[in-house]
């Protein structure tokens, strides 16, 4: 036998779940949203990052061959840590590297790379 | 006695690491053509004058496209004008012919080449400004314009002559060969990176859209005429728009550390034929 009073409370959970689940997500991920968009331009601009010089990455045209494409970047850099470390100075990873030491050598601001770490790790 | 044979171990490592660490440039000319032959196993020796065109380098429609090219090149009219320019006598009645060996005819794959006298390099736009100079001449803007014509000219009665650049044993010929290797090994600009990076490493890889050519190869066609430029231009001109592309400031055009470099390229690029003026996009 149901009991409808029982029903009712767990449809308000449920939508109280829901609501949960719906509201704050959303507002967080609108927030992420930003600024992994405002990430994507740093890292397209050729004045900024002009990652495409050398990756290829989802979404931009006429990208260079010369490091690996930007794909699965989550199972690659679990740690965004590390994933940020490699934009700021690949140097540290290889001494050799031509993927410029953007943080060091001042070619984009802590703020420009975190941006940018945020939409790589996206991809 | 412990202090002896520390002594000993500082003097071996001091008299051997300097055999060790100096290559001579025969040995770096064997090193170099051997990276790109191991790079590019498709691309015969001779191809290599050829930059980004050439066979087993450049998709097939690239190329396709610059042999049309070549055809009928747009650098026909700067060419013709070099040889006129080169033929037409000075106000004291004498021409180019007369301040270069064999009248000026096919001489360019002996250029830069190292001049004992002044222990100078010397290229041949240099030569050519002190040609004008000595004969009472104003000299030439570098880089571009009359100077690229005449030496665009002059390179194109040497066409299939090989590069024979000599670095003598001499100590002053030396370092003017180093000062070159270092320019075309160092990272530099805000950017960091080193010739070698684009033209060795990644020699064959596209960065953006632009393929990447080998540096075994590079000074044959130069003066070149670049679509983008929209003219000739000589080896300096396009030294310093690649020291720009890494945000490095670039070098005065017949500068020593550009033509420390070019002799640096020149004899690395020893045995391939002169191809000059040559065509690029
Ligand atoms: C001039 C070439 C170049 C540019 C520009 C460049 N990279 Fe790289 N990148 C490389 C190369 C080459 C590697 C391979 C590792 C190495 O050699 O250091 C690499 C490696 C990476 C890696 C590690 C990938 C992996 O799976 O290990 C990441 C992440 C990366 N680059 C991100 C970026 C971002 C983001 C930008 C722009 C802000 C950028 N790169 C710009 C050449 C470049
Ligand atoms: C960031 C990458 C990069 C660096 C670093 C770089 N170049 Fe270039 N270079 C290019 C590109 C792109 C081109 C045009 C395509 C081609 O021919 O390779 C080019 C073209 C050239 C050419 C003309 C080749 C031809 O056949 O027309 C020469 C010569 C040259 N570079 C020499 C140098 C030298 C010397 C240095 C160091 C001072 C250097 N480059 C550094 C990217 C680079």
């Amino acid at each position: 036998m149901r009991n409808p009073a029982k029903l009712l409370t767990t449809a308000a959970s449920v939508i109280a779940l829901f609501g949960t689940i719906s509201v704050v997500p959303v507002t967080a991920s609108a927030e992420e949203a930003s600024v992994i968009e405002q990430g994507k331009k740093l890292a397209f601009d050729r004045k900024k990052g002009n990652c495409l010089a050398c990756h290829q990455i989802e979404g931009g045209k006429l990208a260079g061959n010369i490091g690996p494409p930007l794909i699965a970047m989550k199972a690659r850099f679990p740690d965004k840590a590390k994933l940020r470390a490699q934009i700021y100075d690949p140097r540290k990873n290889n001494p050799n590297t031509i993927m410029p030491p953007f943080g060091p050598h001042h070619i984009l601001t802590d703020d420009e790379i975190d941006k940018i770490t945020e939409f790589v790790h996206s991809l | 006695m412990k202090k002896i044979a520390l002594l000993a171990t500082a003097i071996l490592t001091v008299g051997i690491a300097p055999i060790a660490a100096q290559a001579t440039p025969e040995d770096d000319l064997k090193a170099f053509r051997a990276y790109f032959k191991k790079r590019f196993p498709n691309t015969p020796f001779e191809e290599f004058a050829n930059g980004n065109y050439a066979k087993g380098i450049a998709p097939e429609d690239k190329r396709n496209q610059w042999l049309e090219a070549e055809e009928f090149p747009p650098y026909e009219l700067p060419l013709e004008k070099g040889k006129t320019l080169f033929n037409t006598p000075f106000k004291n009645g004498k021409t180019y012919a007369s301040c270069f060996k064999n009248g000026g005819k096919g001489i360019r794959q002996y250029y830069p080449y190292y001049d004992p006298k002044t222990k100078q390099v010397k290229t041949l736009e240099q030569e050519i400004n002190e040609c004008r100079v000595k004969n009472g001449e104003k000299p030439l803007k570098w880089k571009k314009g009359d100077i690229a014509a005449i030496s665009a000219y002059m390179a194109y009665t040497s066409r299939g002559k090989p590069l024979s650049i000599k670095v003598p044993n001499d100590p002053d010929a030396l370092a003017w060969y180093e000062r070159g290797k270092h320019h075309f090994y160092a990272k530099r600009g805000q950017l960091n990176m080193a010739c070698a990076d684009c033209h060795m490493y990644n020699a064959g890889n596209r960065i953006r859209a632009d393929l990447l050519s080998p540096a075994l190869g590079h000074p044959t066609g130069f003066p070149v005429y670049r679509a983008k430029w929209g003219s000739l231009g000589t080896m300096h001109r396009r030294f310093g728009g690649c020291n720009k592309q890494v945000r490095a400031k670039p070098f005065k055009a017949q500068s020593d550390e550009y033509k420390a470099l070019e002799y640096f390229l020149n004899y690395m690029s020893n045995g391939l034929a002169v191809n000059a003026p040559s065509y690029r996009q």
